[in-house]
């Protein structure tokens, strides 16, 4: 029993469900999806192929899709949150058996034409699980140890699968992403407390335990912490794609050098310049003025996230568009702050930006799901 | 149980306060964000735009070593030769005028190409190198390393560059390669970053063109540290890239030379095709041109040379031809009419020295006629009349439908630039085209390769490869990629009743072998040898009726361009085929007196190692033949081991 069936009848209907869609964050969307052609046009050193177009192509699907889904009412989607997290789990499962390996991790799978990252869909369908969770849970009961370990094993089964993929930058994004809809149930903040002791003690292990056999990470992600540290003792290996970066991003000064003018990423010396670190060619290329001008647009989208969080009346919908606001949030915060050095290189997309068609599919899927949330609130 | 109203309202004010808390936190985080960005973009800015601008490690592309063309022996055909040059880039220069100046005085550069120099300058960006001057002698290039502390900027090159060595020979087949252009760049979608290096070489027409994936190869990276002004200190690592594959053609070096040197000046061309295989041995287009002038770029005065001749040099004719078969075709004719059951090799017909036709006359080119012929004395005699006849019993369509069994009107695809189709017309294909119905005298026009039927050299070459060894082969060109042979396709069998073949290969034999045949004077007098084929003389004029009653005019008073062309296909040896020739001298009169000999001496050229053994000739053309050979321009011969002329 919840808030939402009684809230029915206020709630538009038919064809005029469009008008009361969210409008502002479409726009801002597609603004910063256009940012992203105009890069990936860039970065093919001015050409559609091999990425702007296919990338424009796969914005067009996830509107639609965002548009069809806006249209199915909340509580559906709610009642089906069990089902999208069951099969979210089943297709991780399924790539660690059957699934393909890139840059030394297994992630994705070949479905047809389509290549799935099923730990991009879990961050999303994680979130929805634990919104009808504590939709459904007695509010009295939230902070009860019984009932706070299940949604912690809900988190911890995907974020294990995905860890020994191993994806790390995934995994730490499942927690958080879990956590954060934990945060705002109102769970007691002395586990919140006792979590960050835990993780203090496991992090100074992961480094006291290196060089054993029982060490946790794989060597190249321990390479990465160490030149994350001090990128210039490996100006060639490792640490070259931090400086690069940097410098790519420095280099830009306030207005940058021109559109196509990037001398860093059109000469190459710029590492995955399309998918994780297309950020460096934006900022060197537009500038302070439209390296801040995109973080302006993405903290416009986490606004209009919590903003919808507020207006909702039930308790699923608020926590599903905190849920939603607060992984966009850690998609841009890690991916800027690895590329900005203040934070070691972990495979993290820039949401719109990179190039991939799993995360932009993901992210429409639940931006559809915020809008239907804001077309679907009472008045 | 149900929730109390207040209940729920204070976990409403818990899930606002915490999602404030949060929307908070985040936002703090984006402001930390955005002052990382500002620290870095304005107030380290010129640190870092320092650090872009004298990278400290740099980065330069090597090109690859473009794969070489051999033949199928492996000699070269299209190698590479180091090129010297002088590039300036313009970051590191700072007053471009001024080095350009002090450059002037080291080595000589000519106003024209400072104006060049300047004009890419402005259209590329600030970091891309560009050539001031390339095919330089070593000593200049000494001259500029030496003066290096005066020239910031420009650099000392050493770069490869095409080179054809036999010159001619191959100018159609393998084409050339010239600078990238922006024309080139738009059109190509090849996002490959070699193509922004200036004056980068890719294949424009030929085999260069369409082998262009292979030959290119993937260009390498080198780290390099550079000092404040850009000059290279040392290289810190480099990644050499793949070097193109090696594309070995089918054609024979020795034989093409020959067939090219045989052709000489004439508006002529040539294909000599392995019956067994399809393997092309010479593909000869003449006149022919230099390659070589269009590698660096074609002075005006040479291109306008080659464009205003009237023999059309940079046309390649053995492929993109089309020209009227002529009596060539008919053993298409006869081959349809045999099939079709309309005719057999018996079937006698009477030629009067024409054939009326509704009211129309349609002539044989012997005047007075061949009197009663079947198929072998018709084709010897090359009789008009015959074939009008039995062209009319088996009708256009299955006519046509032989012919592209046969190869003609069908593209042979072969990595070669404007290949043609020809045209093998039929009643669809008239309403399509010309919106008008097939008449029969367009049958009897196309019975002896007249009216609207169009092949190419090579085509001809297909068919008659095809009717001697009975079997669909097609055309190849590329032997191998690199070390990957390229498989010979399925030859599977044409499906022609095999006594028709023999029927039709009995009188391409006769042509040759028998007193009176059209082409006997053209015969190989060697036992293991001998010679089939087929004369073709087409018309490319309509001869009146008054004309005709006046005497037809002969070829040599004629304009040249108004003169018949003259055809010949044939195979040798006639009894086990190996080879088929197929020649069409453009306007040289008739076939059996002009375009036959040529076809004689190529297919004796690839059935022998060397030149073609005097033994070969009838016994009175040995001295004639003798001279010939000797005034011949052939290229020396060469050994056939694969010279590398890679730097």
């Amino acid at each position: 029993m919840s808030f939402l069936e009684y809230q029915i009848k206020t709630v538009p209907g038919g064809i005029r469900k469009i008008l009361y869609l969210n409008w502002g964050l479409v726009l801002v969307l597609v603004a910063v999806a256009s940012m992203g052609f105009l890069m990936l046009y860039s970065v093919a050193g001015g050409s559609l192929q091999p990425w702007a177009e296919p990338q424009m192509k796969r914005f067009a699907a996830g509107l639609v899709l965002m548009f069809a889904i806006a249209m199915v009412p909340i509580w559906f989607i709610r009642n089906m949150a069990g089902l999208a997290y069951g099969i979210s789990v089943l297709l991780l499962l399924a790539v660690e058996f059957f699934g393909e390996v890139g840059m030394g991790a297994q992630r994705w799978i070949d479905i047809g034409p389509l290549r799935l990252q099923p730990s991009e869909l879990m961050k999303i369908t994680l979130v929805m699980m634990l919104a009808a969770y504590y939709d459904w849970l007695d509010t009295r009961k939230t902070s009860r140890p019984l009932w706070v370990l299940i949604p912690v094993a809900l988190i911890a089964v995907p974020a294990a699968l995905v860890l020994i993929q191993p994806n790390l930058g995934t995994a730490l994004m499942l927690l958080m992403g879990g956590a954060a809809v934990m945060f705002a149930a109102g769970v007691s903040l002395w586990y919140f407390g006792a979590v960050a002791a835990l993780g203090a003690g496991a992090i100074a292990s992961v480094f006291t335990l290196r060089g054993t056999p029982w060490q946790f990470l794989h060597d190249y992600q321990y390479r990465r912490i160490d030149t994350f540290l001090d990128p210039t003792t490996d100006p060639l290996g490792a640490g070259y794609n931090i400086i690069q970066a940097q410098i790519a991003l420095g280099s830009g000064g306030w207005s940058g050098k021109g559109f196509m003018q990037g001398t860093q990423s059109r000469l190459n010396f710029l590492p995955e310049k399309h998918t994780d670190f297309i950020f460096t060619t934006l900022a060197e290329e537009f500038g302070f003025i439209g390296a801040f001008s995109l973080l302006l647009l993405y903290g416009l989208i986490i606004f209009f996230c919590l903003a919808s969080a507020m207006q909702s009346k039930d308790r699923f919908s608020q926590l599903l568009l905190i849920g939603i606001g607060c992984t966009f949030f850690f998609y841009l915060a890690v991916n800027l702050s690895m590329v900005m050095g203040m934070a070691p290189v972990v495979g993290v997309p820039l949401p719109f930006l990179s190039y991939g068609g799993s995360v932009m599919l993901v992210l429409m899927v639940a931006f559809g799901v915020v809008q239907s949330a804001h077309v679907h609130r009472p008045r | 149980m149900r929730r109390t109203a207040r209940d729920a309202e204070a976990t409403a004010r818990k899930v606002t306060r915490r999602a404030l808390f949060l929307g908070g936190a985040q936002a703090a985080f984006i402001a930390v964000l955005g002052a990382r960005m500002r620290y870095m973009q304005v107030e380290e800015a010129d640190k870092y735009r320092l650090l872009a601008e004298e990278n400290r490690i740099n980065m330069r592309l090597i090109p690859p070593a473009r794969g070489l063309i051999l033949d199928r022996s492996g000699r070269v055909i299209a190698g590479n030769q180091q090129n010297y040059r002088v590039v300036i880039t313009r970051e590191e220069t700072g007053d471009v005028e001024a080095v350009l100046a002090r450059l002037a005085e080291v080595i000589p550069l000519t106003p024209e190409m400072l104006e060049r120099t300047r004009k890419e300058m402005d259209r590329r960006s600030a970091f891309v190198p560009i050539v001031v001057a390339d095919w330089l002698r070593w000593d200049d290039l000494a001259a500029v390393a030496v003066n290096a502390p005066a020239l910031p900027g420009v650099n000392p090159e050493v770069g490869l560059s095409r080179r054809y060595p036999l010159v001619g020979d191959f100018a159609h087949v393998v084409g050339y390669v010239g600078p990238v252009s922006d024309a080139d760049l738009a059109e190509l979608e090849d996002p490959d970053p070699l193509l922004q290096i200036p004056k980068f070489q890719i294949g424009k027409i030929g085999v260069e063109r369409w082998m262009e994936a292979d030959l290119r190869g993937r260009s390498g990276t080198r780290r390099i540290e550079v000092n404040s002004v850009g000059r290279v200190m040392r290289e810190l690592d480099r990644q050499d890239g793949v070097a193109g594959a090696d594309v070995r053609l089918t054609i024979d070096a020795d034989v093409q030379n020959f067939v090219q040197a045989r052709l000489g000046e004439e508006s002529a061309a040539a294909v000599v095709m392995d019956v067994t295989n399809g393997d092309l041995i010479a593909v000869a287009s003449a006149p022919s041109f230099d390659p070589n002038l269009f590698v660096r770029g074609i002075s005006q005065a040479d291109y306008s040379a080659l464009t205003e001749n009237d023999h059309r040099p940079l046309a390649n004719k053995s492929v993109q031809g089309a020209y009227p078969p002529g009596s060539t075709f008919k053993m298409v004719t006869a081959l349809a009419a045999l099939e079709a059951g309309a005719v057999t090799e018996k079937t006698a017909v009477h030629c009067p020295g024409f054939l009326e036709f509704g009211g129309r006359r349609f002539h044989c080119w012997k005047h007075g006629g061949h009197g009663t012929v079947s198929l072998e004395g018709a084709l010897k005699g090359s009789c008009d009349v015959y074939f009008y006849d039995i062209a009319q019993r088996a009708g256009i369509d299955r006519i046509a439908e032989m012919g592209r069994r046969l190869g003609l009107g069908v593209r042979h695809d072969l990595p070669m630039s404007a290949i043609s189709e020809g045209v093998m017309p039929d009643k669809a294909w008239k309403r399509d085209r010309h919106k008008a119905e097939w008449r029969i005298g367009d049958t009897i026009n196309a019975s002896i390769g007249q009216g609207y039927v169009l092949a190419s050299p090579l085509q001809l070459a297909v068919m008659t490869a095809r009717i001697a060894s009975g079997n669909a082969v097609s055309p190849r060109l590329v032997h191998a990629i690199g070390d990957r042979e390229v498989p010979v396709g399925d030859i599977p069998p044409l499906g022609i009743a095999p006594q028709h073949l023999r029927a039709v290969q009995e009188a391409m034999f006769a042509v040759m072998n028998a007193q009176g045949g059209t082409a006997w004077t053209s015969r190989i007098a060697d036992e293991t040898m001998l010679f089939a084929g087929k004369t073709g003389t087409s018309q490319v004029r309509n001869i009146s009726a008054a004309e005709r009653a006046s005497g037809v005019i002969s070829n040599e008073q004629l304009p040249w361009n108004r003169r018949d062309h003259a055809l010949f296909v044939g195979y040798a040896p006639a009894s086990a085929p190996r080879y088929a020739v197929s020649v069409v001298v453009e306007h040289g009169g008739g076939g059996s007196a002009v375009a036959a000999p040529i076809a004689r001496d190529a297919i004796l050229r690839a059935l022998s190692d060397g030149l073609p053994p005097l033994s070969a000739y009838p016994a009175n053309q040995r001295t004639t033949i003798e001279t010939q050979q000797k005034n011949m321009k052939l290229r020396k011969p060469e050994p056939a081991a694969a010279q590398s002329s890679r730097a």
